[in-house]
């Protein structure tokens, strides 16, 4: 499984690392939806470490495209959500 | 759905849009192609602009160094001078500084970390970019335009993928850039305004120096007056060609100069 960080690049993810991650996926979901800074940043972070040491980094010149897309390290919450929204953050 | 899902949709369905655009799927190659090299030539623009800023913010961040500095030695010899109260004065304003080249340091490291990463996401795209080269030539010379439809979403997704990420990664830098522009200009501003550069302009010199220049001339002038009476041509010389040394001889030379007493802590 492929999961990119946004601003960052491609990993490749054995496919049962996925439980855990979709675990630190929705602290990071729920984060956002309760407005909770603190969290959000916290479990953005463990969410982002665990793909980064789990995965292997893809080749720069790959051109494989993502099973799974994460926000930059950097992100704010208002940037996550902005980013859910279909005419947000990615330019077109 | 989680997060890392809908995130991926979004940036799927962006690509599909502009894959459907060419009527030849062979010409959304070359459409591509064109478009990846804006962006390359774009993201190189971005690392430019944020070195720019970045440059700029150490150089101002340098300015507030040397003002500090000065500001430590006005301290120190007004103090020499039994001046307290100006010694406070440009201690005071130093510390006004120092917590504006903290934030000066915060910023450039940051505009450090985009300098990096937008380095990274060229030297990237740029591999990415080449790469769809290559597969373009091949998927161009072998396929017909009925053939070519699937390889042609098999590279374009990946390299779309990049594109849109890459694109944000520039616009974030920009914005940050902007903002931080905002606040360089707004030191500049205050650099220019003389309310801190009046303390570290040489030449002209602020309040302070006057003062302490003031101060140093008038004990020069009693320290030669002192050599003169003692009637010793040997320190009247070394009061000509010696004036710093004379600055800190003020102090000794204060007993025997009855005017001096005016120019007491006021």
């Amino acid at each position: 499984m492929i999961v990119r960080i946004l601003g960052e690049g491609q990993w490749d993810v054995s496919d049962d690392q996925l439980p855990a991650l979709n675990e630190l996926d929705s602290a990071v979901e729920s984060a956002v939806d309760g407005e909770d800074r603190e969290t959000f940043a916290q479990s953005l972070a463990e969410l982002l470490d665990a793909v980064r040491s789990v995965g292997v980094p893809l080749a720069d010149e790959s051109l494989e495209d993502s099973d799974l897309i994460l926000p930059p390290s950097d992100a704010t919450l208002e940037e996550v959500r902005e980013l859910l929204n279909d005419d947000g953050l990615i330019p077109g | 759905m989680s997060l890392m899902q809908r995130i991926s949709l979004i940036f799927r369905a962006k690509a599909d849009k502009a894959l459907d655009r060419a009527e030849d799927p062979r010409e959304t190659l070359d459409y591509s192609y064109k478009r990846q090299l804006e962006l390359l030539t774009k993201v190189r623009r971005g690392v430019a602009d944020v070195a720019t800023s970045r440059k700029r913010v150490e150089l101002q961040a340098a300015q507030l160094q040397q003002q500090s500095d000065k500001l430590t030695d006005q301290a120190q010899k007004a103090l020499s001078m039994g001046r307290e109260d100006l010694a406070r004065e440009a201690l005071t304003r130093k510390s006004a500084l120092t917590s504006q080249m903290a934030d000066l340091k915060a910023q450039q490291a940051q505009l450090q970390g985009e300098e990096e990463k937008l380095t990274l996401a060229s030297q990237r795209l740029q591999a990415k970019v080449e790469s769809f080269r290559t597969q373009k030539e091949t998927i161009k010379a072998k396929y017909t335009a009925a053939e070519a439809q699937t390889r042609i979403n098999e590279a374009f997704s990946g390299i779309s993928e990049e594109m849109g990420d890459v694109g944000m990664a520039v616009q974030r830098a920009e914005d940050k850039t902007a903002q931080m522009q905002a606040r360089a200009g707004a030191i500049d501003e205050l650099i220019a305004s003389g309310a801190l550069d009046d303390a570290s302009s040489i030449n002209r010199g602020d309040d302070i120096s006057r003062e302490l220049e003031a101060m140093s001339s008038h004990s020069d002038v009693e320290s030669e007056l002192a050599a003169l009476k003692a009637g010793s041509p040997q320190a009247l010389e070394q009061a000509d060609t010696a004036p710093p040394a004379q600055v800190e001889a003020a102090p000794v030379a204060e007993p025997v100069s009855e005017p001096r007493k005016e120019e007491g802590p006021a």
